[in-house]
């Protein structure tokens, strides 16, 4: 697409783009530059040397089976947030949608969490299910659970995917309740029949109706749980107990900033940007549909 | 808003149950962190916890304001707030000038390499700073920019979703308005602020309500940068607040530092709302 009417010269245009481009290059493609170099070359954490290793890190990497397991952390994490938020947000979406009056005040109820950052949803969970003091860990006593997310894998893992779920919820409710809206009415009206026929009728009507909302919300909520959960993480279990809650993103900065192996996170960034690189083609390939939607 | 559920019957009222437990639900760790903000650290680690507010609210929030955790690892909730204003400003004006600015260039004119441009800007679309961290850090610590705002603002702003969204807006701009510009014979930067920003201000003031709370929440980019406590932000500041193994955690502490935290962007998000669901629904598409 272009502008039929436009303006002539070079020399404005130049200069309003420079700020861009100069932090671009300085502050992305430098540093991106900078990470795959690493992965072939690394250096030693002083900078005193590198040598040329090709392609030895990520040679390394697939066969270290810390590397692989954190490949799985991330596949189960991700796949779990996913779920966990998007079926309650679509269920209480379809709630707030069949509503005539009040779907306005359930939307300001329910948005607000979409505000608070991942770290801090990290210490109220934290907060609650403190193994000495937390409330819910109190009562889990009281039923005769012991609870320790600092021994158990499982317990951990739990407690990450609830707090990344639970900051989630809103956004993905933001987007199915749109979806929602913009399908006719006289065809959510056909399906809206009482009770259990009405679920009947969602599933079959109105579910692959909201089929390129519910693609776009996997991508992003798949995007999400890969990197913005780093503060969750970091928060709750610090990638523990041993590696059970250590996904790719976490690796990347405690190999680099921890162990200071940079040329492991160097490769591992790389991996990342990759992964991150067909997420972004599958949402544009989306975009594109959902224009001739 | 036209819903389905006509009459009072059973459906309308489970309608409305199960709304409101998603809504408790959701409410249930905000209520206790508060009802922990205002109540005696002995008051929350002999549990179980009060489920009430106690009427420690001004000794806690105080205490967080004005000592942080007493001057063990962090700053004071007051610096730490004044470092996180500024930088999510920075954060949300700067990447709304650059990239309105560069959006601008690329859709308006002519110019050698202009594609080649654009599609260098396109790249860095949903890269996050996360991938990248080490390298950016050598560069930010290069320019000896660690512990400085700039060091905190410039990394965050190298990305192209603006500039791609507002390219998108202006290209639904009509040419007739662009053409009867020129006709009376405006520059293209009287045209740029007499009309371009004029008709873009809610699009720029949805995006300036999302890169506010981006740049608010960030916590992985300033944990790395900021060594020097007077320079922490506060979503970093709180988990600094937490003791390791072998400190005990000063809850109500911590916990009116997270409220502290977590309120200004609540209260932009709910007192915005449209505009908020619209930079939501734009920058993300």
């Amino acid at each position: 697409m272009e502008k039929r009417v436009y303006f002539k010269g070079w020399f404005l245009p130049a200069l309003l783009i420079t700020p861009q481009l100069l932090i671009t290059a300085i502050f992305f493609f430098y540093p991106a530059g900078t990470a795959i170099w690493w992965s072939l070359f690394n250096p030693d954490p002083f900078g005193l040397s590198t040598k040329f290793v090709g392609f030895a890190n990520f040679d390394f990497l697939f066969a270290d089976s810390y590397y692989k397991e954190s490949f799985y952390t991330t596949a189960i994490f991700s796949s779990l947030v996913t779920l966990f938020s998007m079926g309650p947000a679509l269920y209480l979406a379809v709630l707030a949608d069949r509503l005539i009056k009040g779907a306005g005040i359930y939307k300001t109820l329910l948005i607000w969490p979409y505000a608070v950052a991942p770290a801090i949803a990290g210490i109220l969970w934290l907060f609650l299910f403190d193994t000495q003091t937390g409330l819910i860990s109190w009562y889990l006593d009281l039923l005769g659970y012991d609870w320790n997310h600092l021994l158990n894998d499982t317990e951990a893992m739990g407690l990450i995917v609830v707090a990344s779920t639970w900051s989630r919820v809103s956004y993905n409710f933001l987007f199915f309740l749109a979806g929602l809206q913009a399908i006719p009415r006289a065809i959510i009206e056909a399906a809206a029949i009482d009770g259990a026929r009405f679920w009947r009728r969602f599933w079959t009507i109105i579910f692959p109706l909201l089929s390129p909302t519910t693609f776009f919300l996997v991508v992003m909520n798949i995007v999400y749980a890969f990197f913005d959960t780093f503060g969750v993480i970091h928060t709750i279990t610090k990638g523990g107990p041993g590696q059970s809650t250590t996904i790719l993103v976490y690796k990347v900065y405690k190999d680099g900033f921890v162990s200071l192996d940079l040329g492991s996170s160097a490769a591992q960034s790389v991996i990342l940007l990759l992964i991150v690189g067909i997420l972004t083609i599958l949402q544009f390939k989306f975009v594109e549909k959902r224009v001739h939607y | 808003m036209s819903g389905m559920v006509e009459n009072r019957g059973l459906n309308y009222w489970l309608t409305h149950v199960g709304l409101s437990f998603g809504v408790l639900v959701l409410f249930f760790p905000l209520w206790l962190a508060f009802v922990a903000s205002t109540v005696t650290n002995a008051e929350v680690i002999h549990p179980p916890m009060p489920l009430w507010p106690g009427d420690q609210f001004f000794v806690n929030y105080g205490r967080a304001l004005i000592e942080g955790d007493s001057g063990q690892t962090s700053a004071s909730v007051a610096r730490m707030l004044l470092n996180t204003v500024t930088v999510a400003l920075g954060i949300a004006v700067g990447k709304i000038v650059i990239s309105f600015t560069s959006a601008f260039a690329i859709v308006y004119f002519r110019f050698p390499a202009r594609k080649f441009f654009f599609w260098l800007i396109f790249l860095t679309l949903m890269l996050p700073v996360e991938v990248r961290i080490l390298p950016t850090y050598e560069v930010v610590a290069g320019f000896g920019m660690l512990n400085t705002y700039s060091g905190l603002i410039f990394p965050l702003i190298a990305s192209a979703t603006a500039t791609f969204l507002f390219r998108q807006f202006f290209m639904t701009v009509p040419d007739e308005i662009v053409e009867a510009a020129r006709i009376d014979g405006a520059r293209p930067m009287q045209f740029f602020i007499d009309i371009l920003i004029p008709i873009s201000r809610t699009n720029i003031a949805a995006l300036f309500l999302i890169m506010f709370i981006y740049g608010w929440n960030q916590y992985l980019w300033p944990l790395l940068m900021t060594t020097d406590p007077s320079m922490n932000t506060i979503i970093m500041g709180v988990e600094q607040m937490i003791g390791g193994q072998d400190d005990v955690t000063p809850w109500p502490v911590v916990m009116a530092a997270s409220m502290m935290a977590m309120l200004p962007p609540i209260i932009v998000v709910i007192s915005m709302q449209k505009l908020f669901i619209r930079g939501l629904t734009d920058s993300d598409k």
